[in-house]
């Protein structure tokens, strides 16, 4: 498996249209045990890293992801934006200067974006937050060769299994015991993302 | 010697400087005081790039103390001091009630109090009876 840059524009060009799709779904996940602005701030955010991704002419992987970085920090709002800026901070940093990844490039960057959310966010697994989907995800890509359906489903099935846990971070938190039975929209924005990793997967293996 | 400045960093453009101006009644004059409320459109929510911009603002030998209020306050604080590496070591985010907090600090730093005793003693201090 290689991954090229033109696969890591395609990632998040696809990721951009998955958000926009599920924009409102998303808010109201949100709104169930947040403040309801999840979907629009995903999706204005990953808006502007999709066209500059579509407009760049960067070779380099990591200088393409740390551009999404800061878009993403600039301007998804919430806790989001720092969130999701420093995992693709974290993770270009460790693919500076490639043009193509290999599984276990591309595994690193992963594992240090995984890290990045983890310190960003004072978090680890089981919280019900983006990092039930980023950890088994990391896990799946770190042990297996990779197939593109499968970690679409492994997000999916991550992704789901939120939404029996008890929030213990962020604002839905302060939900409590009523935070059970609600999907974390950040894990499912994230699955989202790992959706769209899957179908940039499959274009590279077509 | 300049004196220790603070910034306070909210979700709510209109908290931020409210607090400002409510630590103004405090008459330090050299006390430098930032307020980075909202989002660069002055939405409700956080700023990493207009905490950076306070950050160099604030920038003096005295070193800076950051107030945060909820959620991701903090984080974005913590993601425009890492994006700085220059000020690592010279700036301190403080954990406090973002009111009080600033509000002391400000007190203690008009008397050029130093960052590490100003914040040692904002931690002290039992805002909630």
């Amino acid at each position: 498996m290689e991954l090229t840059t033109n696969v890591m524009k395609y990632w998040l060009v696809t990721a951009d249209e998955k958000m926009q799709t599920h924009k409102e779904y998303l808010s109201e996940l949100d709104q169930a045990i947040g403040d309801g602005d999840h979907g629009h701030n995903m999706a204005r955010g990953f808006q502007v890293a999709a066209e500059n991704a579509k407009e760049s002419t960067e070779e380099d992987i990591g200088a393409l992801m740390k551009a999404a970085a800061m878009t993403l920090i600039s301007k998804v709002g919430g806790a989001s934006g720092p969130l999701y800026g420093t995992a693709f901070l974290k993770a270009s940093d460790k693919w500076k200067g490639k043009t193509s990844l290999s599984k276990d490039e591309f595994a690193e960057g992963l594992e240090a974006a995984v890290e990045g959310i983890k310190t960003r966010g004072k978090a680890e697994a089981g919280s019900k937050t983006m990092l039930d989907v980023w950890t088994p995800v990391l896990d799946y890509v770190q042990h297996h060769d990779i197939a593109a359906p499968d970690v679409s489903a492994k997000a999916k099935e991550s992704m789901e299994q939120t939404e029996s846990m008890k929030a213990e971070k962020g604002r839905a938190s302060y939900y409590g015991e009523e935070s059970i039975s609600h999907i974390d929209p950040g894990a499912y924005s994230s699955y989202l993302l790992f959706e769209a990793l899957a179908e940039a997967l499959d274009k590279e293996e077509a | 010697m300049s004196k220790t400045a603070v910034i306070i960093v909210s979700h709510s453009e209109k908290i931020a400087e409210g607090i400002n101006d409510l630590v103004s009644q405090t008459k330090q004059p050299d006390v430098h005081v930032f307020a980075a409320g909202g989002t660069e459109d002055g939405e409700i929510g956080t700023s990493a790039d207009k905490i950076q911009h306070a950050l160099q603002q604030a920038d003096n030998e005295a070193g800076t103390l950051v107030f945060y209020d909820i959620g991701s306050a903090l984080m974005n604080a913590e993601l425009a001091l890492d994006m700085l590496p220059d000020l690592e070591g010279n700036v301190e985010i403080v954990n406090a009630p973002v009111v009080e907090g600033t509000y002391v600090a400000v007190v203690e730093a008009g008397m050029g109090k130093s960052l590490e005793d100003i914040a040692a003693s904002v931690r002290r201090q039992q805002f909630v009876e």
